[in-house]
């Protein structure tokens, strides 16, 4: 079977627009949450939200690349193109070898609702303009980027809720693996708006710490009330070790183990049995104990009941001697669509520069959460191998396992 | 409105909205192959037109407009007949 490994990385968050910046946020524990006044005008119950500025592509790309592009393509495409430069990988090398794209992304809400708004105000279709079709669909990025960069490999996007950036790199890992493609994109992408959040606030699921944004996304604490939602994009190059090799490639981690499962009970209530069994099939891929983990990069997204029955989960899976753990959603906010694959940059950029920055905001465990061993600030600490977790709504989880390259 | 202000009008919105090179405008163009407007380039147009004169393309109309004189022929006809 073939080694699967990640040789380029990209990103384009709410804590940076660039791998050099995110790396410094990561190290300095620097918060990327905000209040949005527009939200609070709108009626939302909670205006904290990541924010990242939209790109300016004009001038990048020519018209009809940008027209069928939403917010979350831009993010996406920022970031793959920082991750393709450090991969070594130019169009000439797309356009001799089939290469894969495999993007995690599950709500394109604007586009929808300004494209409705143009026919319900003029009522004639003829109005609405040829780019929103593309935009308004949840395949948006891995479409767009496709043409883009003349890509001719698999080209799907994952949509799994806030597991879809793991899932995608779990499913390009399997292919890469079995020996189906040699080099795969992937990634996570989120719209940041308050059209794609409305219906999320409406559960009461936001924190509502509105006087201290950088300090209401409090992952494991006693008092975390809700998540903040966020946003951006990630992008991870994945490769075979052989393709790797032969190109000369700067092997940055490898992709050591897949894990996944469904909780099969509540739609948005996460259990503990569906993630343990995730993060347990993530380190039998891997070949692996947990004895070997250093680090795990929690889901945890600052709600009463998820990081609960995360730390539970976890504490199942590696008992009393676990190793340490953080949840950079403390910083980032909840990047949902992004995150999976967001946080395994995170981890990586950690491992590589041996450290694991901290869970902000944890002053107080809760019976829950106190069997956790958490990173409360940058602790130096050498990773050679972190387990990242990403669960969704509907229950779905996705565990990875990421180690450093070995060869 | 001036058949050469309507001609004017036309040239800057391809220029400014469908990002045509200034350089390639000349009434002898062919829009698909010097002009390269493709047809969701004409989606766009059909709405560029209709909110900058007022003149509701239609797609069959469209098939015997080849060059960029045919396409300033069919808007100032239809500008003048609203």
């Amino acid at each position: 079977m073939t080694r699967v490994v990640i040789t380029g990385m990209g990103i384009y968050s709410v804590i940076g627009r660039n791998l050099a910046d995110v790396r410094d946020s990561l190290y300095q524990g620097r918060s990327g949450i905000i209040f949005d006044q527009k939200r609070k005008d709108m009626g939302f119950r909670s205006a904290l939200t990541g924010m990242v500025e939209r790109p300016v592509l004009k001038g990048a790309l020519d018209r009809r690349m940008r027209v069928g592009m939403p917010v979350q393509a831009e993010y996406a495409y920022m970031a793959t193109c920082e991750a393709l430069k450090n991969s070594g990988v130019e169009q000439g090398f797309l356009d001799k070898n089939e290469v894969g794209i495999l993007y995690g992304n599950d709500s394109s809400a604007v586009p929808v609702v300004e494209s409705v708004d143009i026919l319900r105000k003029e009522k004639d279709t003829m109005l609405i303009g040829s780019g929103y079709i593309f935009q308004s669909m949840n395949s948006t990025v891995s479409m767009n980027l496709s043409v883009i960069f003349r890509l001719r490999g698999i080209n799907f996007t994952v949509s799994g809720a806030c597991a879809s950036g793991s899932h995608a790199i779990g499913i390009a890992y399997l292919l890469i693996k079995e020996g189906l493609q040699d080099m795969i994109i992937c990634g996570g992408a989120q719209e940041i708006n308050p059209e794609s959040t409305a219906s999320f606030d409406a559960l009461n699921a936001f924190s509502v710490r509105e006087s201290d944004p950088t300090r209401a996304s409090r992952p494991f604490d006693r008092d975390r009330d809700g998540l903040v939602p966020s946003g951006g994009a990630a992008t991870v190059i994945l490769e075979s070790y052989e393709s790797a090799k032969k190109r000369g490639a700067e092997i940055l981690a490898e992709v050591a183990g897949y894990g996944f499962s469904s909780n099969g009970e509540h739609i948005s209530l996460p259990n503990i049995d569906g993630p343990a069994r995730a993060m347990l099939m993530s380190l039998k891929a891997a070949g692996m104990s947990s004895t070997e983990i250093d680090y795990i990069n929690a889901h945890a997204t600052s709600t009463p009941a998820g990081d609960g029955n995360e730390a539970q989960a976890i504490f199942q899976v590696f008992g009393k001697d676990m190793p340490l753990v953080s949840s950079t959603k403390s910083m980032t906010g909840h990047e949902m669509w992004m995150g999976g694959a967001s946080e395994v940059v995170y981890s990586t950029l950690m491992m590589n520069n041996n450290f694991i920055a901290p869970n902000l905001n944890f002053e107080n465990p809760d019976p829950a959460t106190s069997c956790l061993k958490l990173a409360t600030v940058t602790t130096p600490h050498e990773i050679n191998a972190f387990l990242s977790n990403s669960f969704g709504f509907g229950g779905t989880n996705s565990s990875l396992v990421i180690r450093k390259p070995s060869f | 409105m001036q058949n050469d202000e309507i001609i004017n009008k036309i040239n800057q919105l391809l220029v400014d909205e469908i990002e045509i090179d200034a350089e390639k405008i000349n009434p002898a163009a062919d829009l698909k192959k010097d002009l390269e407007i493709d047809s969701l380039d004409f989606v766009d147009l059909f709405v560029i037109i209709e909110r900058n004169f007022g003149v509701k393309m239609k797609s069959e109309e469209m098939t015997d407009i080849k060059s960029l004189q045919n396409f300033y022929d069919y808007i100032i006809i239809r500008v003048h007949s609203i």
